[in-house]
């Protein structure tokens, strides 16, 4: 056990590596600094002295893997890869475009994201899990049937227009909350509470589908015929045997997320104006600012693979007999 | 001289090899008779069978779309008459695009509101003597048939739908004598007899739901078509175009991403999938590792990073494509491959745990001590067992995939803004949604069609699953 989490944990640093190594070749070698320069200037006739400049000031100026100019250790560190992508292990992302330090704005934007993205998660938890035992208490009836054909339906609707629904209806006719926006302290309930509700509603289709066929499988093992014929009740069996052993697919499937709901969610953030890390990443991509996309793809990985790690932990936690070799 | 020239382009072509992929494994599915048996059951399936109509539809329109052509110019005066690339139209179209041509051509100042015959917005309205006035005008061609069009306008639309209605109701009676005619020969019975069985949904495929989806199909289209001949059924855009065919031209390009970004990673995954799963070893370990690092990656950030990098290789080569459209889809294509490039791995590890098992199986360990040659074994006995794992995945990420393009259009880094899809759409009409009153007609129409899309994928790909997969029967 102990051995395994050990090797998960110097697996976790290779694959950052690999990950490094990605987007290294994406951004550097694929397009050399020169095209960027020439695309970010933007003009046909930009000079050759303003891409240099442009190199200089973004330390894009030097070498891509070595650098025989320099000498000693400064071979290999004076160099794009070394500044660029090898730094982001100690958390210097350097700068943005704009000249803002990218650490210091993803630690204050990490808040907003973190406000939106933990209620969406728990509560559609609840919300999801209890339809989906809703389904499974009725199950085999018209009202199961219909529950199923909503879910789908529900899958079937692209989350925009859950979010431009929402906003037309809750804040455009009936006024109930502001549009998009945000405050800080309690103030922020009152932007944050259609982006959850919202949230929760566009993923309910595709996990209670999921969980209800999870609880179904489960309902219909023997011990809880067994259960039953013991004399409990249909809910007290669903409640005590179902729901605690359904409980454990859907709790390791969704600890991988957990870390990662630092990221907030691109969409939801842009729509309702949160200044998350969501809405960060998009401006970036749509400003082209690479050094945020890189430092966003970097941070992105590396909660991944904490829920990874996570998510194995878990299994052996829940359930005893799984051994971990 | 005036005509035309064909042109393929590289998502024509893919889609087109699709098709044609789909007849062989069709043909060739014949003689398999698990194969046979899974099919069959799809078909007796009514879900099945109304959505794979619905599904063929939107692929007719799809398949219309992609026949590309150039026109040819009339050559400029003094100059021969050659057989000349320069004479071709810089302007490609499609198939759909001719035969639409009312609806594209007829393209208001601005917006217009369903059936309206009057502009959205009032404009400066030079009246007789020289006076102005600010006033609803009259739309170009929008009801430019009503004399007096307050009074009319009614009486028009509800004539012309129903007309609309009792062609489509005509149509549809053809194609019902023609299915049931065909049923009839093939179980060699009388006609009336073929009617009572499919009419009672007896035995064989559930031609009964082909029907009557048909029949709704038909109850919808008859009235639109014939009312989209003198309205904009579903008002106009910013610039004026008709959104029924925007609509229209958006299907392509959602048929184009469901289907091309599976099948482009697919020998990729396949092959990786097959090859770590039977080989083992260090094999193994490389693959796993390059889908971890792949999969660590967040999808958006990853698509969103490549994107951006395309882009600049697409910009930086002008001189690559000759047309806007050829630009248009190069970009189409990459952000298939880019897509299915994020998307490969599910499949890849799918595909690993069940060669897994499969190397364990007794044919197999046979067919190995035989000395069969690797190769061999796994283009004989290994691939052809995993065809319904693929099967399943490439109709189950359709709809994903659909699903996908308007959120990455709409985040920018989705396909070419020139290029018609749901997602550029919904972009474009978000922007009005803070007017007053409301344009809502572009975002209604794109949520109707890709709701529809995606419904019937849904539920399709439901039906092959449990067809297929041996564990859900």
């Amino acid at each position: 056990m102990f051995a395994y989490i050990v090797r998960r944990l110097l697996y976790a640093p290779l694959i950052l590596i690999g990950v490094n190594l990605l987007t290294f070749a994406l951004f550097f070698v694929v397009n050399t600094p020169d095209d960027m320069a020439r695309m970010q200037l933007g003009a046909k006739r930009v000079t050759p002295e303003a891409i240099e400049r442009w190199k200089v000031e973004r330390g894009y100026d030097k070498p891509l893997l070595f650098n025989s100019a320099a000498d000693g250790n400064q071979k290999l560190t004076r160099t794009i890869f070394f500044e660029k992508s090898l730094r982001m292990f100690v958390f210097d992302f350097g700068r943005a475009d704009d000249g803002r330090d990218i650490a210091s704005e993803i630690r204050t934007r990490m808040g907003p994201s973190l406000a939106i993205a933990l209620p969406t998660f728990v509560v559609g938890l609840l919300v999801t899990v209890s339809f989906a035992l809703l389904l499974v208490f009725f199950r085999a009836s018209y009202l199961d049937f219909a529950g199923v054909v909503l879910c789908v339906a529900m899958m079937s609707i692209s989350g925009l227009f859950y979010i431009i629904g929402g906003q037309w209806l809750v804040s455009k006719i009936w006024h109930l909350v502001p549009i998009s926006g945000y405050g800080g302290g309690l103030d922020a309930s009152r932007f944050l509470v259609l982006p959850v509700a919202i949230g929760v509603v566009a993923g309910i289709g595709a996990s209670a589908r999921w969980y209800r066929t999870i609880f179904l499988e489960e309902a219909g093992k023997d011990y809880v015929r067994t259960a039953r014929a013991k004399g409990l009740s249909e809910l007290q069996a669903l409640f005590r045997h179902v729901l605690k052993n359904g409980m454990i697919p859907i709790l390791t499937g969704v600890v991988v997320v957990i870390p990662s709901l630092f990221m907030g969610s691109l969409i939801t953030e842009s729509f309702f104006g949160i200044p998350g890390l969501g809405s960060y990443t998009i401006d970036a991509i749509n400003a082209q600012d690479f050094p945020v996309v890189r430092a966003m793809v970097f941070i992105g990985s590396l909660l991944y693979i904490v829920g990874l790690i996570l998510t194995d932990l878990s299994y052996t936690l829940v359930d005893p007999r799984v051994r971990l070799e | 001289m005036t005509g035309f020239e064909p042109l393929v382009l590289w998502t024509d072509l893919l889609l087109f090899g699709l098709l044609a992929c789909m007849a062989l494994a069709a043909w060739s599915a014949r003689r398999s008779e698990p194969m046979r048996d899974a099919w069959r059951r799809v078909g007796a399936s009514s879900v099945g069978m109304s959505a794979l109509t619905l599904l063929s539809l939107f692929l007719l329109v799809g398949v219309i779309d992609s026949l590309h052509y150039r026109e040819r110019l009339a050559p400029a005066a003094g100059t021969p008459a050659a057989d000349d690339r320069r004479q071709l139209s810089t302007e490609v179209r499609s198939a759909l695009d001719a035969l639409a041509a009312p609806l594209r051509t007829r393209v208001e100042k601005t917006y217009s509101a369903p059936l309206a015959y009057q502009l959205f917005s009032k404009q400066t309205v030079e009246g007789q003597g020289g006076t102005q006035s600010r006033e609803f005008p009259r739309l170009k061609f929008g009801g430019a048939n009503l004399k007096y069009p307050d009074e009319d306008q009614g009486g028009d639309i509800v004539g012309r739908a129903g007309m609309g209605l009792a062609m489509g109701a005509g149509a549809w009676l053809l194609v019902a004598a023609g299915l049931v005619g065909a049923v009839a020969a093939s179980r060699r019975v009388p006609f009336g007899a073929a009617w009572r069985a499919v009419w009672r949904g007896k035995g064989g495929p559930a031609w009964r739901a082909v029907l009557a989806t048909l029949g709704v199909v038909v109850a919808l289209v008859g009235p639109i078509a014939a009312l989209a001949m003198e309205y904009h059924v579903f008002g106009t855009d910013k610039v004026g175009q008709d959104v029924l065919f925007l609509t229209l031209k958006s299907i392509r390009t959602a048929l184009i991403i469901g289907t091309l970004t599976t099948l482009v990673t697919l020998p990729l995954a396949v092959a990786l999938g097959i090859l770590a799963g039977y080989l083992g070893g260090w094999v193994d370990d490389v693959i796993q590792y390059l889908y971890t690092v792949l999969n660590s990656i967040p999808g958006v950030l990853l698509i969103a990073a490549a994107v951006l990098m395309m882009q600049v290789v697409i910009d930086t080569h002008p001189q690559w494509f000759e047309t806007a459209a050829e630009r248009a889809d190069a970009r189409l294509l990459a952000l298939c491959l880019i897509l299915g490039m994020t998307s490969w791995t599910g499949l890849c590890r799918l595909l690993r745990g069940e060669t897994l098992k499969l190397r364990e199986l007794e044919y197999v360990q046979a067919a190995r001590a035989f000395g069969v040659s690797t190769a061999r074994i796994l283009a004989r006995h290994v691939l052809p067992n995993l065809m319904h794992l693929v099967l399943i995945a490439l109709v189950m990420d359709f709809s994903g995939l659909v699903l996908a393009e308007a959120v990455l259009s709409y985040v920018g880094i989705g396909v070419d803004p020139g290029t018609v899809s749901f997602g550029t759409m919904i972009n474009a009409a978000r922007m009005e949604l803070a007017r007053e009153p409301m344009v809502w007609w572009s975002l209604v129409a794109a949520f109707i069609f890709m709701f529809v899309l995606v419904l019937a994928a849904n539920l399709f790909a439901d039906v092959v699953r449990d067809a297929f997969d041996p564990r859900a029967g």
